[in-house]
């Protein structure tokens, strides 16, 4: 019986959203494939908040292996090693993981020690027999790439917000042993730091509120902000590469080829022209709302739909209507 | 936000480059779209030389490129340094003109026909941009007749050194230079052979230069007038090698190849302007660019364009082999700067309303290009040079 | 210092993408190559530890067609010393086998930091410098954005979603570069004259197909063509019932 290894992520204590994500992916691989799922999540102690809910999304077995120091963050050796263990032997057909930061890093070290190659940011995935077919971005996702993965395991990492969970409920037995080994390996996380501001990271947000030069200022962006802000804890702001040069607002939350490429359901992108650049980190989006007083501004031939007008005036009513929605 | 410039090679001819002649120009074309297009239009309408610019572009070799390595240059081929013309100028004609008047106006005399100290003291000085320098041979009355030039260097009483006397005008960098070249009749005023070139430092007593002002074109250069009242110079002063008309002149050729060039670099420019503009300006609910009369505009603007290039590029291995002529020169300093003002008027008309803003470079290039049309040999008198040279015939007066 | 670079040659990222004849590869023709932009900051931030410890080496080391050697030399004209080219004609699409090559070149060049940027803007596939690291035992930390170098051990830092993680690690290293981390140099014109007289040594090498096989590369799926909804502010109630009952994301 063949199965899919899913590795999931949790920090201080609580599962991660992406992991929802990986299971429902490796779900429809296992059924595909006629097998069973196993999540595995490294954490610090056994009850991690949330664990409880991966059988809903088609687990049928889940590990929390945990060690309070080892795996207190991140512990890029001793997680590729303990994943790596895990995924010895051939029994598993794929291992997936979130291509999120984390994930960017820990899955290479594993591949590599299992001797098996690793295909990136994944947003399809399906079974070809004994083998994986998988497509991924290219060329900034100027192209998709279909390739075909003969190994086993095929490690592959999935693009956030592509892959929505899906219930597919499963027994999902629970258990929870202790990593016997308290080395935590030659590279050591000392700590988290905050970033500055915002909480919801715009790769991972459902719902991403873009800003560029047509902000003017600033201080402007704090429209975007109420914006975001009503649709209550869904939305992240991002920003165009004009304004992340000029210093407006920090990198991290630059969409667009030399920042982050998200695919949230929904994106509006408010003063922004709707530069190459810019398109190509923003457009597997699954709705694209433009906003921009410039009716020939080439966003507005990507957006779903559009309004032309002053940003100033329509965002702040945008705002209102999305409070009374929710009420 | 403008998209970088891809360049315009329709002729492929970057596979006739070497890979260090790419490399060269794909430097200075990244330089110039991160450090001078942001800047040139507001400098240009301000009417300012970017100063600050300097120190980098002297850091990056700019400054007489082509001159040897023992003397701090960059020690580049002939071909290299038009490329690194042509990218100056797509930025702006003015800026091109400092590195024109810096490299083949003052370091190329001074490596051509100064002694071995002067070449010390003066070029690695001059590479490092620590050191800027003019040309003085253009006087208010003398123009396209160099001969005709009234500048004195009278032997100094009582011993050495010389004393000078005389105006020049239309002096690029004359205000910001250290260093002046000037040019001078040491005998009598009707024998041009007497013209020898002097190094005379701007701050001597009875030296002054004071810029010209209300001009309408090169604005984001400095233009000044030269005024040697009783300027007294050592015996150093003069370049020992200069010789008659002839000197100077060579240094104009010199100037002119990198213009050629240069000319090409502001085509480009506006061309690749105007068809981004094109394609993306829509009238009658379709982009500009469909419009029969609009691609006309930019085919004419392409060919003539690619052309150019070609003679620039034959005219760069002319020279890196010793063979280029001045009438050589002649014909594509003439041909390339002539058709960029064409290029830059077309391309003016097809931004339309839009184009005669700061904002967009056509009709910066275009003013600018009145100016590289009128200077180092006006239109007319490089059709007279050639028209000699084919004739065998003197039309020039 | 002696640390090794590791570089990509890749189309520049204005490209437009034409997919060849065979379906399966990039159409060539008439695209720019350039160094990959994430290594330069590997790059540069290799230069400025040499130039900080005040004497030491930096090796360009890059896997590609003969073209490759004109990737090496702009690195070279910035300031590296020397240059290895581990010519392949065919590059496999597997990460692994790049890997593997790569880590045969680099194993014995006692190198205190080898550096890599963190993804290859054409494939992006964000794997090779770690994998380096395994096949090599060597400590890795990847997409780092800012570094602090000790005696033996370093700090740095890595964006990671709301935050910001500070890791340490011993020297030898391998270390992957983000955006961020430094701000690179352009060459000199000196720099391009005189990295013709640097050392560049060619090997030829064959990488076997390895174990990912590129079916297909297709264009992204094409987006519905959207509509305007309105002008101005009074468009915004018929925007949020689109979004509800059309799109259904709200």
């Amino acid at each position: 019986m063949t199965s899919v290894l899913a590795v999931l992520e949790q920090r201080d204590g609580a599962l991660r959203g992406v992991s929802h994500e990986v299971v429902t992916a490796a779900r429809r691989l296992a059924d595909a494939l006629g097998g069973t799922v196993e999540a595995l999540l490294l954490a610090p102690r056994p009850d991690v908040k949330g664990v409880d809910a991966l059988g809903r999304f088609g687990a049928d077995k889940v590990t929390v292996l945990h060690h309070a120091t080892v795996f207190a963050r991140y512990a890029p050796e001793a997680c590729a090693r303990a994943v790596t263990t895990r995924a010895t032997g051939g029994k598993h057909a794929a291992v997936l993981l979130a291509a999120s930061a984390t994930g960017r890093d820990l899955a290479p070290r594993v591949a590599a020690q299992l001797g098996v190659p690793l295909a990136s940011d994944a947003i399809d995935l399906s079974a070809d027999g004994d083998a994986l077919v998988v497509t991924r971005p290219v060329y900034a996702g100027k192209a998709l790439l279909k390739i075909k993965m003969t190994a086993r395991p095929a490690v592959v990492s999935l693009r956030p917000s592509v892959f929505t969970p899906v219930e597919r409920p499963k027994a999902g037995t629970l258990e929870t042993p202790s990593l016997a080994s308290g080395d935590s390996g030659r590279v050591v996380v000392r700590e988290v730091k905050a970033a500055p501001a915002g909480s919801l990271d715009v790769g991972e947000a459902p719902i991403v509120v873009s800003g560029g030069r047509g902000l003017k200022e600033p201080a402007n962006f704090k429209v975007l902000e109420d914006l975001a802000r009503a649709f209550g804890g869904r939305a992240a702001v991002g920003a165009s590469r004009a304004v992340v040069d000029a210093g407006w607002r920090p990198h991290a939350d630059q969409v667009g080829q030399t920042g982050k490429t998200v695919s949230p359901t929904l994106y509006i992108a408010v003063g922004i022209s709707g530069a190459i650049q810019h398109l190509a980190g923003m457009r597997t989006a699954k709705v694209i709302v433009a906003i921009n007083r410039d009716k020939d501004a080439p966003i507005f031939k990507v957006a779903d739909y559009g309004i032309v007008g002053d940003l100033f005036e329509v965002v702040p009513k945008l705002t209102e209507e999305i409070k009374k929605l929710d009420g | 936000m403008a998209p970088k410039f891809q360049g315009v090679d329709f002729y492929e001819v970057d596979g006739l480059l070497s890979e260090d002649e790419r490399a060269v120009r794909d430097t200075v074309r990244a330089w110039v779209d991160d450090n001078l297009i942001p800047i040139i239009g507001t400098q240009y309408s301000a009417g300012r030389f970017p100063k600050q610019l300097i120190p980098a572009m002297a850091e990056l070799g700019l400054f007489g490129a082509n001159l040897p390595e023992t003397y701090g240059c960059a020690g580049l081929n002939n071909v290299a340094y038009g490329l690194i013309m042509q990218e100056l100028e797509r930025g702006d004609s003015g800026v091109r003109s400092f590195a024109s008047v810096q490299g083949a106006l003052v370091m190329f005399p001074i490596h051509e026909f100064g002694s071995e100290d002067q070449k010390r003291r003066w070029l690695p000085q001059m590479a490092s941009g620590q050191v800027i320098g003019c040309f003085g041979l253009t006087e208010p009355d003398y123009g396209s007749n160099p001969a005709g030039l009234i500048t004195t260097a009278k032997p100094a009483p009582g011993g050495e050194g010389w004393v000078l006397n005389g105006t020049k005008m239309w002096i690029t960098n004359g205000s910001t230079a250290q260093i002046a070249i000037v040019w001078a009749k040491t005998g009598a005023l009707d024998d041009p052979g007497s013209i020898r070139g002097f190094l005379v430092p701007t701050d001597a007593k009875g030296f002054t230069a004071k810029d010209q002002t209300g001009k309408l074109s090169l604005r984001a250069s400095d233009t000044s007038e030269l005024v040697l009242e009783d300027v007294r110079v050592s015996k150093d002063a003069l370049l020992p090698k200069s010789e008659g008309l002839k000197s100077p002149l060579s240094c104009l050729t010199a100037a002119r190849y990198g213009i050629a060039w240069g000319a090409v670099g502001a085509a480009m420019a506006c061309y690749d302007e105007a068809l981004q503009y094109a394609k993306a300006r829509v009238m009658f609910g379709k982009p500009i660019a469909g419009f029969q009369l609009q691609q006309a505009r930019l085919v004419e603007m392409l060919s003539e364009i690619t052309k150019a290039q070609l003679l620039c590029l034959q005219l760069g291995r002319l020279k890196d082999q010793g063979q280029a002529t001045p009438q050589q020169v002649s014909l594509a300093k003439r041909n390339n700067v002539s058709m960029a003002t064409d290029v830059a008027r077309e391309a003016r008309r097809l931004l339309g309303a839009n184009g005669i803003l700061a904002e967009y470079q056509a009709m910066r290039h275009l003013a600018n290009l009145e100016s590289v049309y009128t200077y180092e040999g006006t239109h007319d008198v490089h059709t007279l040079i050639l028209g000699q040279e084919i004739t065998g015939l003197n039309a020039f007066a | 210092m002696k640390i090794a670079v590791c570089i990509k040659r890749v189309p520049d990222s204005e490209t437009r993408v034409k997919i060849a004849a065979d379906g399966k590869t990039l159409d060539e023709a008439g695209v720019k190559f350039i160094v990959n932009p994430y290594d330069e900051f590997a790059l540069e931030e290799a230069l400025r530890r040499k130039e900080q410890a005040g004497s030491g080496e930096v090796v360009v080391v890059s896997l590609g067609p003969a073209a490759a050697q004109e990737t090496i030399r702009a690195a070279l004209a910035i300031g590296a010393d020397s240059g290895v080219l581990l010519q392949a004609d065919r590059v496999p699409a597997d990460g692994l086998e790049v890997a593997r090559a790569l880590a045969a070149e680099l194993k014995d060049g006692g190198f205190d930091l080898i550096l890599f940027g963190k993804v290859a803007i054409d494939d992006s596939n964000h794997q090779v410098g770690p994998m380096v690291a395994e096949l090599l035992g060597l400590p890795c930390v990847t997409a780092i954005t800012h570094l602090e170098l000790g005696a033996g051990q370093g700090t740095a830092e890595r964006e990671v979603e709301g935050g910001i993680e500070v890791v340490e690690f011993p020297f030898p290293a391998v270390l992957t570069t983000d955006k961020g981390l430094n701000e690179p140099r352009l060459p000199s014109l000196k720099g391009i004259m005189a990295a013709k007289k640097k050392p560049l040594a060619v090997k030829p090498i064959t990488l076997p197909a390895g174990s990912i096989e590129v079916l297909a590369m297709l264009p992204p799926p094409d987006r519905k063509a959207g509509k305007i909804v309105g002008e101005g502010g009074a468009a915004v109630p018929e925007l949020v019932r689109l979004l509800r009952e059309e799109a259904k994301v709200l």
